[in-house]
């Protein structure tokens, strides 16, 4: 299935829950609703004609001072999915607010999603609701803040403090 | 059945079967003489067996993706210099390549030629270390010595092309640095000549070998459906037997015009990860040989007079209003520049004076070029590419290294997101070594190919 032809059908089979897609320089990306966001993903893995046996990369952008955005969601969770069966890759996107920073977890999709999404609820905040194990992935327990947040200072220093156990 | 035997032989019938012992936490790393890179794996023993492993990875942050955003886009690439430090002109490319596509230039022929090029000798450093270091944690130590070795000539020829071994920093968005040197295509034949001896004789004395064997076969096995659900791409996927790689799936730069093999394995232990890393290095070199038969000249500009003059009397004989012809004049560079004189850059870099600067001849002597020049380097101009966002695959040393990239149409990259290719293995280590022994906690390890470098970035 070509990329125009999956998110066609993504739109038609999700409705309101697609809320728009794109194929900027061929990537062809569904920005989705987070109600809609765990039957899109369990969709593009199991239906035959995606396939997508592969969350490739998890990752979230910041909008909070991107021209034109910084009274929208304040992030954004990007999903990479690639299909070895079909060569085919999709991005999914979930917008979500700051003030209720929540996504529900893949884990149970793709395993590697416990470290990616450990990953960006260190890095930008944003949980993951059904998480085993959220902890911070690259920073230490005692770290304040999260470090890619575009309102953290990147010269901000914070004392080192080694993990305790 | 081996494993069954050998654990019974070292711990006596019925052990690791929770025979009432009591468990005990032994923490691995972060500093551990066969651990090379940081990182720290807490286990919980029975006896000798390993029933629990956590993996604590971070050590090595240095807030790549923060950097990023500091600074122009072609500011970046020396930080992914230091994300695969063992391939780091990969790391360059794909970068380069993310920000070309959300630009939507396209490269030099010569210049795509160069990237496979250079990218394919950095497959085979990288391949030789890995088996190297986890040859030596095996007590192999004449491998690793021969195996350095072998790296030492292809990183003498990374030398001659980018005039580092190291943090080369040759990619360039639009292009390369420098073009190849003279006589590029003899010593590269020369040093894979050496590099195949060594391959030659470490097939001899590890391939067969029954000590090495007995440490691999069967040891950090992960089952094809747990490989693909933990996203693990590289020589860890074709060792269980899926054909993926992204130099043929979703061909880049010159692949698909290239005559190359993807070795693959069955069993998806170390032993098969160690099978798949050795072909693909003769692989690489017959890419890297192909590449070289074809690499197209290019367009050579004949527009030299005169013998090249120093560029500060160039810059002069421009203040005094002797421009006549002076653009046909070449400049004497800098030895740091070499490789970049202006036919040589020429042939290298796209022709777009949006993303490229010019060359150095250009901006010494035309009002046109220096413009050009400040307009690619002064804060709040340069590279700017429309708002968008775009993904990247590579095939880097270790599997898919992808690069996300998202521009707000100023001169900053807005985020960009390296997809590490040893981050999945490393989330799925623990399944890998859970159940076996402490021992086999350092060939699995290695044979991950954990770099530190891209795993914390």
């Amino acid at each position: 299935m070509d990329g125009a032809a999956m998110l066609a059908a993504l739109r038609a089979r999700f409705g309101s829950g697609v809320i728009e897609t794109h194929d900027f320089r061929g990537d062809h990306t569904a920005v989705v609703t987070r109600e809609a966001l765990p039957r899109v993903l369990v969709h593009c893995r199991d239906e035959p004609a995606l396939a997508f046996e592969m969350l490739t990369d998890l990752t979230a952008v910041d909008y909070s001072k991107y021209p034109g955005r910084e009274d929208g969601p304040r992030f954004e969770v990007v999903y990479h999915l690639y299909s070895i069966a079909h060569n085919h890759r999709l991005r999914v996107k979930v917008r979500v607010d700051e003030d209720d920073a929540v996504v529900p977890t893949a884990v149970d999709l793709w395993p590697v999603a416990d470290w990616f999404e450990r990953e960006v609820w260190d890095m930008f905040g944003v949980r993951f609701a059904g998480h085993p194990d959220p902890r911070r992935l690259l920073m230490y327990e005692e770290f304040v803040g999260h470090p890619l947040r575009k309102d953290y200072p990147i010269d901000r220093r914070q004392p080192l403090i080694g993990p305790t156990n | 059945m081996a494993e069954m035997t050998r654990r019974e032989f070292m711990l006596g019938e019925g052990s690791g079967t929770g025979s009432g012992s009591q468990r005990l936490h032994v923490g691995v790393g972060p500093a551990h003489p066969a651990m090379h890179g940081i990182i720290r794996i807490v286990t919980e023993l029975d006896g000798e067996v390993i029933v629990r492993a956590d993996v604590e990875i971070g050590y090595l942050h240095r807030a790549f993706e923060k950097d990023c955003e500091q600074g122009g886009y072609n500011n970046a690439i020396p930080y992914t210099d230091r994300l695969n430090y063992v391939s780091p002109l990969i790391n360059n490319f794909g970068y380069c390549a993310a920000v070309e596509k959300l630009l939507g230039i396209d490269v030099s022929e010569r210049c795509k030629y160069i990237r496979v090029i250079m990218a394919e000798i950095s497959r085979v450093c990288d391949h030789l270390t890995c088996i190297g270091a986890s040859a030596m944690e095996l007590g192999a130590f004449t491998v690793f010595l021969y195996m350095i070795k072998a790296r030492e000539y292809l990183w003498e020829l990374v030398e001659d092309v980018t005039g580092a071994r190291l943090t080369i920093s040759y990619g360039r968005v639009g292009g390369v640095k420098a073009d190849l040197p003279d006589g590029f295509a003899e010593r590269a034949a020369k040093a894979f000549k050496e590099t195949r001896e060594v391959l030659d004789e470490v097939h001899r004395l590890l391939t067969g070998n029954r000590i090495f064997m007995d440490r691999m076969i069967g040891v950090g096995a992960l089952s094809r459906e747990e490989t693909i659900a933990y996203a693990i791409t590289g020589p860890l996927l074709r060792a269980v037997g899926v054909p993926y790689d992204v130099r043929r799936a979703q061909p880049y730069d010159v692949y698909d015009r290239l005559a190359f093999e993807i070795p693959t394995q069955k069993a998806g232990d170390n032993y098969a990860r160690y099978l798949v890393r050795m072909a693909e290095m003769e692989q690489s070199m017959r890419i890297v040989e192909q590449a070289l038969a074809m690499i197209p000249g290019g367009p050579i500009n004949v527009d030299f007079a005169g013998r090249p003059i120093d560029p500060a009397a160039y810059v002069d004989r421009g203040k005094q209003g002797k421009t006549e012809g002076l653009l046909l004049v070449p400049i004497t560079l800098s030895p740091n520049l070499q490789g970049s004189e202006r036919p040589a850059h020429d042939r290298v870099n796209a022709a777009d004076k949006r993303v490229v600067l010019p060359p150095k001849e250009t901006t010494y002597g035309s009002i046109e070029g220096l413009m050009n020049h400040f307009m690619l380097i002064m804060e709040g101009f340069g590279i700017r590419p429309p708002q968008g966002e775009a993904y990247v695959a590579v095939e880097g040393a270790n599997g898919e290294l992808g690069f996300y990239v998202v521009s707000d149409g100023s001169d900053r990259p807005y985020r960009v997101r390296c997809r590490p290719p040893c981050l999945p293995p490393m989330a799925a280590l623990h399944r890998m070594i859970e159940g076996g022994m402490v021992a086999d906690l350092i060939p699995t390890f290695g044979s991950v190919n954990m770099i530190g470098g891209e795993l914390d970035r």
